[in-house]
């Protein structure tokens, strides 16, 4: 060891300051965490041992599901390729909703404090209000069928999109922007050149995450009438018809996981 | 705009050759951020085709300069002339139209770097596009006329091989000479440097200043660029101004820039003997790309 590195250590003659313990703010906030969750037990009626005591009902309920009917499979396959094509309208419509939104909800690239404002907001309203509650309101307006639930799915999933996009946006390198906008280039091509290529890779990328997501909200958008596989689901578990429900949700879990497998292979291809 | 003949062999300077760049006079100039003078009373007059380096400790002013000259900052008191324009009363696409004129190059190259080498260059072509081609280049379609001209202006600075490369894939010393590539397209009147070599090592340094110093002398545009190292300074510059708290306390030849001029500049080092920035490669060795 050298003497030099033995010296600092023994020469050493202060102290670390002091420093605030915080046991008492863990504590503090373990009681509180505890509390509220057992109100919240209270207010949901959690009761464990019903559960436990009922769990025979659950075998009877399952018999009929362990022996699913394929009378209408057909019926019920040609659904889930209109789930899909809801999905992927309802997706495209969103992508071309979040655009504008999310150029103009970024900090760094809206044109005024007010417009950021007010984009935020109608964001803020579109991820807030459910895609069932969309639907329910487009179904009265164009009539019941894929189209609503396609509007209903792009609308709310444009105001994901537009958060995702504009929190990209406001976290690229200010630097490569100046570059471009230092050469005296008007807004347009700051933004298709400083911009685009920054956030083009993300974007895309959740897109088709969003696109996954869209087909497993597509599935049940049925049940309010929004057309695809989600009316069958409803129908069948209502009229309790097990088998026939059984077969939609196998042919649902089958097409989640396909198209779920596909997106992501054609995600990591593009990006 | 003229277009370079489809045969010359010899790279010479594509574009820059007949652009004329302006005088440029700060009329006791300050600036002031709530409060704090970053330039105080600074009176400087820059002729056409002069290559002066900027120096000072950290904090002197120099940036705020190069912010003034962008009009990035608006100056508190006095006046920067441009040529014939006030700079204060510039505003909207006269602003743009100045910033054209303006080459900017940086410590961080500032190079978009997603896009290929080409595309960068061409980014400088940008303010010249007129009619429809404007609006074509949105989706990176750009004239035939104005990819020749980057793709000379790539060749000027040695890196015509690699036009399709992605920017990022270049080494620290390659993108500021594509930096440089993409200035000759934009033909400025005028180019401001930031720092231009501090996150380059020394050989790398050396070149993008060579590469710089021949540009600008072959074309006549003026140069103000700010310069960690003195020696640098010393080595490139026509002419050097040195500032210290925002003070203007050295304006003179590179030659005249003695060991008490530079003291005056920089102040006394911690360690006393030393000076503060003048060895290059001592900070520069530990920032190689």
């Amino acid at each position: 060891m050298s003497e030099a590195f033995t010296a600092i250590h023994r020469n050493a003659v202060g102290t670390l300051p002091a420093r605030r313990s915080e046991v008492g703010r863990s504590l503090l906030a373990t009681v509180a965490m505890a509390l509220i969750l057992a109100w919240a037990a209270r207010v949901i009626e959690l009761r464990p041992l019903e559960l436990l005591r009922d769990i025979g009902n659950v075998g009877v309920f399952l018999r009929g599901y362990l022996n699913p009917s394929f009378t209408h499979v057909g019926e019920y396959a040609w659904q889930c390729v209109v789930t899909v094509c809801i999905a992927l309208w309802g997706t495209l419509l969103a992508a071309l909703i979040a655009v504008p939104l999310g150029l103009l909800g970024a900090r760094n690239l809206s044109p005024h404090p007010a417009v950021y404002f007010v984009t935020r907001r109608i964001m803020d309203v579109l991820r807030a209000v459910n895609e069932f509650v969309f639907a329910l309101m487009f179904v009265t307006a164009v009539g019941l069928g894929p189209f609503a639930g396609m509007l209903a799915l792009g609308i709310h999933t444009g105001g994901v999109l537009a958060k995702l996009l504009s929190e990209t946006i406001e976290s690229i390198d200010p630097g490569q922007v100046e570059g471009v906008a230092a050469t005296g280039a008007g807004r347009l091509h700051v933004i298709a050149f400083g911009v685009v290529p920054q956030v083009l890779p993300n974007f895309l990328s959740y897109v088709m995450l969003r696109f996954e997501s869209d087909i497993r909200s597509a599935s049940v958008i049925g049940m309010v009438g929004g057309g695809g596989i989600g009316f069958f689901l409803w129908d069948t578990i209502r009229s309790f018809k097990d088998r026939e429900a059984a077969t939609v949700i196998l042919l649902i879990v089958a097409m989640v996981m396909l198209t779920d497998v596909i997106s992501s292979r054609v995600r990591r291809m593009a990006i | 705009m003229k277009l370079p003949s489809a045969s010359g062999s010899t790279p010479r300077p594509p574009t820059l050759s007949g652009a004329l760049s302006p005088i440029v006079v700060l009329d006791r100039v300050s600036k002031l951020f709530s409060g704090h003078r970053a330039l105080d009373h600074v009176t400087v007059r820059i002729e056409p085709g002069e290559f002066v380096a900027v120096i000072g400790r950290s904090g002197a002013g120099k940036t705020t300069l190069l912010r003034c000259l962008t009009r990035a900052l608006t100056v508190t008191e006095g006046a920067i002339q441009f040529g014939e324009q006030d700079l204060a009363l510039l505003a909207g696409r006269a602003l743009r139209n100045h910033r054209a004129q303006v080459g900017m190059i940086y410590q961080q190259f500032n190079l978009v770097k997603r896009l290929r080498v080409i595309d960068n260059v061409l980014v400088g072509r940008l303010p010249h596009l007129a009619g429809w081609p404007r609006w074509a280049s949105v989706v990176g379609w750009f004239p035939g006329s104005h990819r020749t001209i980057a793709a000379r202006c790539l060749e000027h600075v040695g890196l015509l091989d690699r036009a399709w490369q992605r920017t990022d894939s270049l080494s620290g010393g390659e993108q500021q000479r594509v930096a440089i590539a993409k200035l000759l397209a934009q033909e400025p009147r005028i180019i401001l440097g930031d720092e231009p070599v501090a996150s380059l090592d020394v050989v790398n340094g050396a070149m993008v200043m060579e590469t710089l110093r021949r540009v600008a002398s072959e074309a006549g545009v003026t140069v103000v660029t700010t310069l960690h190292h003195v020696d640098y300074a010393k080595r490139y510059a026509d002419r050097i101004i040195g500032f210290r708290q925002g003070r203007l306390v050295f304006d003179g030849k590179a030659v005249d820039l003695t060991a008490a001029a530079i003291t005056n500049i920089f102040g006394e080092s911690p360690s006393g003997g030393e000076r503060v920035g003048i060895e290059p490669g001592t900070t520069a060795e530990w920032a190689v790309s």
